[in-house]
């Protein structure tokens, strides 16, 4: 009897199910899907005020708000950009001969009112979870000039530099007619922003290094991080935040997002334990901030390959990422220039490596699709490493021109560093006119 | 020997122990203090501009010998001074010091400092 009641009861809950069923195939929104890429959303922004508090732990005392403001300022200013015409220009059709996207009818979020894309996640969604990679990535950048810019200067660059850099490499790799999302059999691979986060950003961050100079006395003077605990906070927060950024980028609840989510995390804890077990080598202890190194550069690399590798894979790319960061900050050193807080040696070194050693960790499935994709059939592993390694270089040298463009037209016209005097007093006074802390460490 | 207490504002602090140690003065005590002096100092919160009684304040300690007082003083005059008029830029006493013992090898007197 009780069961005979159970079976109604499916039955009946069957019947009420299925309309909505039927109806999610036609465009009502799937709602697995988009709880979890409402999840995956939320996670992004956390990293925001994750690298805040990483970035702004590693500065001085006088500079942490001055810093953290840096990553909160993107969250301000390129959210009204996204909404305004951001997300028109990575994901409107081609225009420009492909150079950006354009559509009208995505002004202001227009055309989204209604929109549920195939997946059954409304498009608002969609354009909310990109548009958090457009907040952190110019955020990324201001750890290569910490302590010295006008914070107005830096607005401006970010607005300038999301809508010329950003934008334009967000189209090629990611909308559906870019140039790159289509070269080679299935595409050049940037499964969650190799390519046009952590290469784009770090390669800029090198530029401007360059540009504006170090530091006053800089490598002279020791500049002691305020606060590591900040920093550490701020290192499990990007973690998390990158469960979001990675498996969220399968834009699905499913197989994808779960491989995504698997390959995330090995690849994290392998590049802490790598970078743990060189700093242990090396000097007899392991420092803290390394660890926090070691997790955000296996992050990095297994960033674009998220969607195409396996363990192994991300075994390799996470220990592979440490190797590599690791190296070239000694270099930096040795060369003398002051990317402050190594957004190249971590995002661009890590992220270059990344997006091109995936290629040898590529699982076979991928391969087969990709080779059904071409006219011939076959589809070899060097075919997609000319590819990807066609993709790393073209954002290179795109974002390192533009990026060198935008700073000289700002420095010749506001000024980009600020004063000695100021630089002194540090941002927080000078630019902001509060006190990060009461009656905390000196400088 | 004197002993030397500058009492200057904060974001003075890198400008006078940068010069200190270009000359050679490198035997330096800093640490953060607050305090009130005539001036009310001025903190933005929330849009405003608001006074605070305590305010922060950097206290530079240097013990010398007689002859390097007036460089000493000179040199913190010169750097702590913000040049706008303004009150606030702090104060230097002197007094005198009875006995300075270095831990290591228990020197003591000029010698040790």
């Amino acid at each position: 009897m009780k069961n005979w009641k159970n079976v109604m009861l499916l039955f009946f809950s069957w019947l009420v199910l299925w309309p909505g069923m039927a109806l999610a195939a036609e465009g009502t929104p799937d709602s697995g899907a988009t709880a979890w890429m409402l999840t995956s959303t939320s996670l992004v922004l956390l990293m925001v005020p994750g690298l805040a508090l990483f970035y702004g732990g590693l500065v001085r005392t006088k500079n942490v708000l001055g810093t953290m403001m840096h990553s909160y300022a993107s969250m301000a200013i390129v959210g009204v950009i996204w909404a305004v015409c951001g997300y028109s220009m990575c994901f409107g059709p081609n225009v420009l001969g492909g150079w950006i996207g354009w559509d009208p009818n995505l002004l202001f979020l227009e055309g989204l009112d209604d929109a549920v894309a195939d997946g059954g996640i409304p498009d608002y969604v969609f354009a909310m979870f990109q548009g958090k990679f457009a907040i952190i990535t110019p955020a990324l950048i201001a750890g290569a000039f910490a302590e010295r810019v006008r914070f107005k200067s830096y607005c401006v660059f970010i607005t300038l530099w999301v809508l010329f850099v950003y934008c334009p490499l967000c189209h090629w790799v990611w909308a559906e007619d870019g140039f790159l999302f289509n070269m080679g059999a299935n595409g050049a691979i940037d499964f969650a922003g190799g390519t046009v986060v952590h290469i784009s950003s770090g390669i800029s961050a090198l530029v401007i290094a360059l540009y504006c100079g170090a530091r006053r006395d800089y490598p002279k003077t020791a500049m002691h991080p305020n606060n590591l605990v900040l920093t550490l906070l701020g290192a499990g927060l990007l973690w998390v935040g990158w469960f979001g950024f990675n498996a969220g980028s399968s834009v699905s609840s499913g197989l994808d997002a779960a491989r995504a989510l698997a390959v995330t995390q090995v690849a994290a804890s392998t590049g802490a334990l790598v970078w743990m077990i060189i700093e242990g080598v090396k000097h007899g202890k392991v420092t803290s901030l390394g660890l926090a190194s070691g997790i955000l550069a296996g992050l990095v690399a297994i960033t674009p390959a998220a969607g195409v590798v396996k363990i192994p894979g991300a075994i390799f790319l996470g220990a592979m990422a440490s190797f590599v960061s690791y190296s070239a900050i000694q270099i930096k050193s040795k060369l003398g220039y002051d990317d402050t807080l190594d957004v190249f040696g971590i995002h661009g070194v890590s992220g270059i490596a990344g997006a091109i050693l995936l290629t040898f960790w590529i699982r076979e499935s991928w391969m087969v699709d990709a080779a059904a994709a071409t006219t011939s059939g076959t589809w070899t592993v060097f075919q997609q490493l000319l590819v990807q390694v066609s993709a790393v270089g073209i954002t290179i040298a795109y974002a390192s021109v533009l990026t060198w463009v935008i700073i000289i037209i700002i420095d010749k016209t506001i000024g980009f560093r600020i004063s000695d005097k100021e630089e002194m007093t540090g941002l927080d006074q000078s630019c902001h006119g509060e006190h990060g802390y009461g009656l905390l460490n000196l400088n | 020997m004197k002993l030397i207490t500058a009492v200057i504002q904060p974001d003075k602090l890198d400008a006078v122990s940068e010069a200190l140690i270009k000359k050679d003065i490198t035997r330096i005590t800093a640490g953060r203090v607050t305090g009130h002096g005539r001036k009310v100092e001025g903190d933005l919160y929330r849009g405003q501009e608001v006074g605070i009684d305590l305010s922060p304040k950097v206290r530079i300690e240097i013990a010398c010998n007689d002859e390097f007082v007036d460089v000493i003083c000179d040199i913190i005059i010169k750097n702590a001074r913000h040049e706008d008029g303004k009150l606030g830029d702090g104060k230097i006493f002197i007094s005198s010091l009875d006995e300075c013992i270095r831990i290591r090898t228990g020197e003591k007197g000029s010698d040790a400092i």
